[in-house]
């Protein structure tokens, strides 16, 4: 727990919780006649995300029932994966998790290095992690300042996009690009580290630092915001690792798995950071505010993880970032499961190669598709307002979702 | 538990109803075990035998990663099971193999939640029956779309709903 919450515990407030409490129990010393209605809420509603349609079942203004409908996206990435060759899957990767596109070709570059046995240089690595860091945080600022929008806080939501732009900055002098990347290329990466980028890190660590603790004063600490999110979509452990949760949503019940420290991939194991786990000091156990106040700990964590990297980059190391790029892209005949973590949670790669320069199959472990289909499970018994709060703390992104 | 040992108590356990283990050849120790998997010989006895994977203290599968799908292009479709345990952090492979035309293996809805949406997409992509799934519906793609379009063999309709598909 940071130092910021030591001696300190907000209890949400004394109010019966709201679960499985029944309208016709609430209206029933009233005589009330009350029937279940259906509303759609979606597909283009602010407070989806994107284009998501949940047809709600309610009995006044409480959650009956919640059936996500999905596919408004749905391009069949995997389908086009098959026409394609190794490294031009990799622009369709970008387009899955558009938030933290860096994340998503960490991960399926990896899978593909594990399946041709590449060693990647060691200066290639850290400039993948210190990458993929800085995108958990931009992906994180995004997540935080939209949830506080959900909640009703509007002022977060400009911090955050403010230091998102920094780090957006970084992409841009090193690739070019500030969305969509194509940088991480399989055994190499596209252009080497732009000399500004380790100097505008180090200015960009003090500067988010103090943000970290300015949107914890302004939202996490914010008395109406623990109101509001406090005891709001419970999940409990078991159920959450039995139901596929992963990423936040997990560690927010309390369950210590990340894919960093369980089943480390490129240098995560030279690396000392904390993997961040909710609490019951301030909500509940795997409720909403815990999902936030997870995020906000892994940003914390992963400016560490960003300050190590500035340490022990070898910087006077002038091997080309594309010396070990192979020249022919053919992984030998076989299948392989390989994970990375993203700022959603476990982003899991099952390829299937023919001895082909084309894949035989792809297929994506999404998190964000795992995390929203426990949506029914930790919104019925909620009032709608609560719906829009649950929502926004699984954080999804609808590219993934349908990919 | 190495993944051996697991696939060697399985085989004691139900005999005959498993198949090979297939293993990685090439690579190190970590890519076999990524890359390793166990045959499933008769497809009737997958939930039994997940249930049997989560409920053993010593094996404790609690958690489901993947059901992926395969088209092998032979007329035979795979169902492909990667699963965890995160009490004891081994983990496993399991694969089906059935026929196209008669593609149906029993749901493991009841034993990891997480499958529901992976076998509603299972089906809605690959065509492939779960037998006892509480909502067996597409997921992604309409509910009157023709066909399963990860198959080999699929051809994209000229025409969906009286609009021309663009090619």
């Amino acid at each position: 727990m940071s130092e910021l919450l030591e001696g300190r515990t907000i209890k949400h407030s004394t109010l019966p919780t709201t679960t499985h409490v029944h309208a016709a129990e609430a209206v029933e010393p009233r005589r009330l006649h009350t029937e279940e209605m259906v509303l759609n809420m979606g597909p283009q509603h602010p407070s989806t995300h994107g284009v998501l349609r949940l047809e709600v079942v309610l009995d006044g203004e409480i959650v009956v029932d919640v059936i996500p409908h999905i596919g408004y996206l749905h391009r069949c990435f995997e389908k086009h994966a098959e026409m394609l060759t190794y490294p031009q899957i990799i622009p369709y990767v970008d387009r899955m998790d558009y938030i933290a596109a860096m994340s998503g070709e960490h991960g399926y570059v990896t899978a593909v290095e594990r399946m041709m046995n590449i060693e990647v240089p060691e200066k290639v690595e850290y400039i993948r992690v210190l990458f993929a860091e800085l995108q958990r945080i931009a992906s994180h600022l995004i997540a935080i300042g939209t949830y506080g929008l959900d909640a009703g806080a509007f002022t977060p939501f400009l911090y955050c996009f403010r230091d998102r732009e920094d780090i957006l900055e970084m992409f841009e002098k090193t690739c070019g690009a500030r969305f969509l990347y194509n940088y991480m290329w399989v055994g190499g990466l596209s252009h080497d580290l732009h000399p500004d980028v380790l100097s505008m890190c180090r200015t960009f660590i003090l500067k988010s630092r103090k943000t970290h603790k300015e949107i914890n004063d302004l939202l996490t600490m914010n008395h109406i915001f623990v109101e509001r999110t406090g005891g709001v979509g419970v999940l409990d452990a078991q159920v959450a690792v039995n139901a596929g949760a992963s990423g936040p949503m997990l560690r927010a019940c309390g369950v210590k798995w990340d894919i960093r420290k369980n089943d480390p991939y490129s240098i995560y194991d030279r690396f000392d950071f904390d993997v961040a786990i909710g609490s019951n000091n301030i909500g509940q156990l795997g409720d909403a505010f815990n999902r936030h106040w997870v995020r906000m700990q892994e940003w914390e964590q992963s400016l560490n993880i960003i300050e190590q990297i500035l340490e022990q980059y070898p910087a006077q190391d002038t091997t080309s970032v594309q010396s070990a790029i192979p020249k022919r892209l053919k992984p030998p005949a076989g299948e392989i499961y390989s994970r990375t973590e993203t700022p959603r949670g476990e982003l899991g790669y099952y390829i299937v190669s023919k001895d082909n320069v084309k894949p035989w199959r792809v297929k994506v472990r999404s998190p964000a598709f795992s995390n929203l289909s426990l949506l029914p499970l930790i919104s019925r018994g909620y009032l709608v307002a609560d719906l829009v709060v649950i929502l926004g703390s699984i954080d999804i992104v609808l590219g993934e979702v349908d990919r | 538990m190495t993944q051996q040992q697991i696939v060697e108590q399985l085989r004691a356990t139900f005999p005959d109803k498993l198949g090979t283990w297939i293993e990685m050849t090439n690579g190190s120790e970590y890519q076999r075990r990524i890359g390793s998997y166990l045959e499933i010989a008769s497809p009737e006895i997958v939930k039994e035998l997940c249930l049997y994977l989560r409920d053993a203290k010593e094996l404790a599968f609690n958690s489901l990663l993947l059901i992926s799908t395969l088209d092998n292009g032979d007329g035979s479709l795979s169902v492909v099971y990667h699963i965890e345990s995160t009490t004891h952090a081994h983990r496993l492979a399991l694969k089906v193999t059935l026929n196209s035309d008669h593609a149906i293996v029993p749901s493991v809805t009841g034993v990891w939640a997480h499958a529901n949406w992976q076998e509603r997409e299972a089906w809605d992509m690959m065509g492939i029956r779960f037998a006892g799934h509480p909502d067996h519906r597409r997921i992604l793609l309409d509910e009157d779309y023709p066909g399963h379009p990860l198959r080999k063999d699929f051809k994209e309709p000229d025409f969906y709903h009286g609009m021309k598909v663009p090619n």
